[in-house]
């Protein structure tokens, strides 16, 4: 086949697809019909461009010379003379002035951009768990420990704050004996039941999978593990910090309660994470 | 015909014909490889048109309203208005869907096809003195893209792109001192927050593509002033450029070349389903899907977050989180010694001099080896982007895969680097040695079923 029937044909085959293009689109044609409709209208021209461009278009090899770019030194000294820039430079200081105050206004002129976003304040330090408030789950019911099943995770926020990011948090149930908790949080986990912020301490995705066999949580972010039995250290992956643990209760009513706000900040770190602020809490 | 009046009283308004008679004779060296950064003006230009036509039915707002349209999983889940336009422009407007995957495939191609291109530029040696500049500018263009790139990907407000989110913002809030004050100022408090998604909008849509055309503009004109560099094929020196006309030759073979670009980009958002956030659902800040992966071009980035040890350091009252390293300084000092490299080279060779003449990978060994180092270290960081995915694929642990991409990270690159300078070294000492000149080598099967070279004619 010579190149010119060549084009011939996939120009034919360029009007055929924008013809079938606009059935498609009048129709109302599925995704797969449109593309394949505008991937042969498109096709069929840039092939005939192509085939025309190699076989029907036969330009010599040609030859350009480069020249240099740099400004020669008579140039440069015709543009220096007699322009009034002569003024600029003796006055030095004033041109200096000058440059400091277009530094300052521009400076001055990004302050605006404060205005995107508040200060972290304590919003990093504090979630809304408080003393006293009672566990409840996605659907606002707060929880008895008898609710639970064993070995099973349930993501729960402090009542009357259900879907607060920051307050997000998982209640795991395991048998008393098994727990190893670190000194002093003995008292955190009545009948077993053991709360962990839900935000990884690495990169602040919510640890949503649960190994129950081998009490560890996993985050699918990053693979972090946390071994819930321990006071969930992480025993892998990149997080550093162990997961903050809530401490609760069984009020009188026989429902979980939170004892107080997580005891660290919760989540991703940051320079200052150390310095708790004094007030509130 | 018309057309000649009427350039003719352009002309006598404008004057032009003079300097685009000069454009259109212009030589252009013939060469497929030149082609690259074509194909990613092409598919800019079809993320412009594209695009023109998504944002016409995205609605850039974070308000919850409730799913009503077609796609009964959804049907009465609360989700953000944003959401909502892109189910609406993917179910309910004609042509809406192919647009979409269109644009987003265009975006992987765009992206794909700067680094192709700049590796083509690095390997050959082009970045060198006079086009220090036009690196430079091409650097910024490949920052611009991704940034483009990860800006439009969190548009839809679906769960995937959320998580993708929250992973940027852990990395800016370890910035020491700044960090959680530039993380607040972004997105304006503490993730997730309803500002984001309008605030993604107006830089996807506004300030990014004018920064990203004008630098096109600068990138072309640098171009065009310079002119090409050229292989050391038949005929081409330090003085001059051999090659083709702009018109037609050139022209005919470039508009060829866009209008097929956009014909295989419109195959693919037709044929190849990409980001289907229906499947993922919307953004949920309780809620994570596994597995969980980025675009191709920040999977690296996911990568080193995955491999990094568990390392967060307090010291003297101030703490190093563990993402600061892994997402803000590595990716930091790789884009720094890509910015610096021509500048760099030039300080460790002492070569100083023009270069209109490209290299053969095998003449820098040097280069070569380091490029090939650094291109391995994208890919297993990328790997490690997928590491639950990888050890699904081999079944293996995840752990145990963690731990064999933590040694190939260090291992690999340096052994390819090895590898690739002695072969480079041998190459070209074999053809230094031989005294053959250059250019390709013909060779002739033998009977016996291997192969002998031509003797050049």
């Amino acid at each position: 086949m010579n190149a010119s029937r060549g084009v011939g044909l996939a120009l034919a085959v360029s009007i055929a697809g924008s013809l079938a293009l606009v059935v498609i689109y009048v129709v109302g044609g599925s995704v797969q019909q449109q593309g394949i409709g505008l991937a042969l209208a498109l096709g069929g021209m840039g092939t005939a461009i192509v085939i025309w461009a190699v076989a029907l278009i036969d330009a010599p090899i040609e030859i350009e010379e480069r020249h240099s770019f740099a400004t020669s030194r008579e140039e440069t000294a015709v543009v220096d003379s007699r322009t009034g820039a002569e003024e600029i430079s003796r006055r030095r200081f004033l041109a200096q002035l000058l440059a400091v105050a277009v530094g300052i206004l521009g400076a001055t002129l990004v302050l605006p951009a404060f205005s995107l976003g508040p200060q972290p304040g304590t919003d990093l330090f504090r979630t809304a768990w408080r003393r006293g408030m009672r566990l409840v789950d996605a659907g606002n019911r707060p929880i008895r420990p008898d609710d639970l099943v064993a070995d099973s995770v349930r993501t729960v926020f402090p009542e009357g704050f259900v879907g607060r990011p920051d307050s997000q948090t998982l209640l795991i149930k395991v048998s008393p004996s098994d727990l190893a908790l670190p000194s002093g949080r003995s008292a955190w986990a009545p009948e077993g039941c053991v709360a962990y912020s839900k935000v990884c301490t690495h990169a602040g995705c919510p640890v949503g999978l649960y190994r129950a066999k081998e009490h560890l949580l996993l985050c699918p972010c990053h693979q972090s593990t946390f071994d819930v039995l321990r006071g969930a250290t992480p025993i892998f992956g990149p997080a550093a910090r162990p997961l903050p643990q809530l401490p609760m209760e069984v009020d009188a009513d026989g429902y979980l309660v939170a004892l107080g706000d997580f005891p660290e900040p919760i989540g991703p770190g940051f320079w200052d994470m150390t310095h708790a602020p004094a007030d509130g809490g | 015909m018309a057309a000649e009046p009427m350039l003719t009283w352009i002309d006598e308004r404008l004057g032009l014909a003079a300097w685009a008679r000069a454009g259109l004779r212009k030589v252009f060296p013939d060469h497929w490889s030149f082609l690259l950064g074509e194909v990613a003006l092409f598919c800019l230009v079809v993320l412009v048109l594209t695009g023109v036509f998504l944002t016409l039915f995205y609605v850039p707002d974070a308000t919850s309203v409730t799913y009503s349209g077609p796609w009964a999983p959804l049907r009465g889940q609360s989700v953000s208005a944003a959401f909502d336009s892109v189910m609406r422009l993917s179910f309910e407007v004609r042509a809406g869907l192919v647009m979409r995957q269109i644009h987003h495939w265009a975006a992987l191609v765009f992206v794909a096809a700067i680094v192709v291109h700049l590796l083509r530029i690095f390997f050959t040696g082009a970045f060198r003195r006079p086009r220090e500049i036009n690196w430079l500018v091409g650097i910024g263009l490949l920052l611009l893209a991704l940034a483009m790139g990860i800006t439009g990907y969190s548009l839809p407000d679906d769960l995937l792109s959320g998580t993708g989110l929250r992973v940027i913002y852990s990395v800016v809030i370890a910035i020491p001192f700044i960090g959680p004050y530039l993380a607040f100022l972004v997105f304006g408090g503490e993730f997730p927050t309803t500002e984001i998604v309008s605030r993604l909008f107006v830089f996807h849509v506004m300030l990014l593509p004018a920064l990203l055309i004008g630098g096109v503009l600068v990138h072309l004109a640098i171009l065009v002033r310079q002119k090409h560099s050229q292989y050391a094929l038949a005929g081409a020196t330090e003085e001059n450029v051999v090659g083709r006309a702009f018109w037609p030759s050139q022209v005919f073979k470039s508009t060829g070349l866009a209008i097929l670009t956009a014909a295989v980009l419109a195959l693919l958002g037709g044929l190849i389903q990409i980001n289907p956030i229906w499947a993922y659902g919307p953004f949920d800040a309780t809620t994570v899907s596994s597995p969980a992966q980025p675009d191709w071009y920040a999977g690296w980035l996911d990568g080193a977050l995955r491999l990094f040890p568990p390392i967060e350091i307090t010291a003297l009252g101030i703490t190093i989180p563990s993402p600061f390293i892994p997402g803000v300084l590595l990716p930091g000092i790789a884009f720094g010694v890509m910015t610096l490299w021509p500048f760099l080279e030039a300080w460790a060779t002492g070569d100083h001099a023009e270069h209109q003449l490209l290299d053969g990978p095998r003449e820098r060994p040097l280069r070569t080896a380091f490029g090939v180092a650094g291109l391995l270290v994208f890919v297993i960081l990328t790997l490690a982007g997928g590491n639950d995915v990888v050890a699904l694929v081999f079944a293996v642990p995840v752990e145990a895969m963690t731990n064999i991409l933590r040694v190939a990270i260090v291992a690999v690159p340096l052994l390819g680097f090895g590898i690739t300078y002695r072969i480079c070294r041998e190459l070209y000492d074999r053809r230094e040695a031989t005294g053959e000149r250059r250019g390709s080598v013909r060779l002739r099967r033998t009977a016996a079923g291997g192969f002998e070279e031509i003797e050049p004619d």
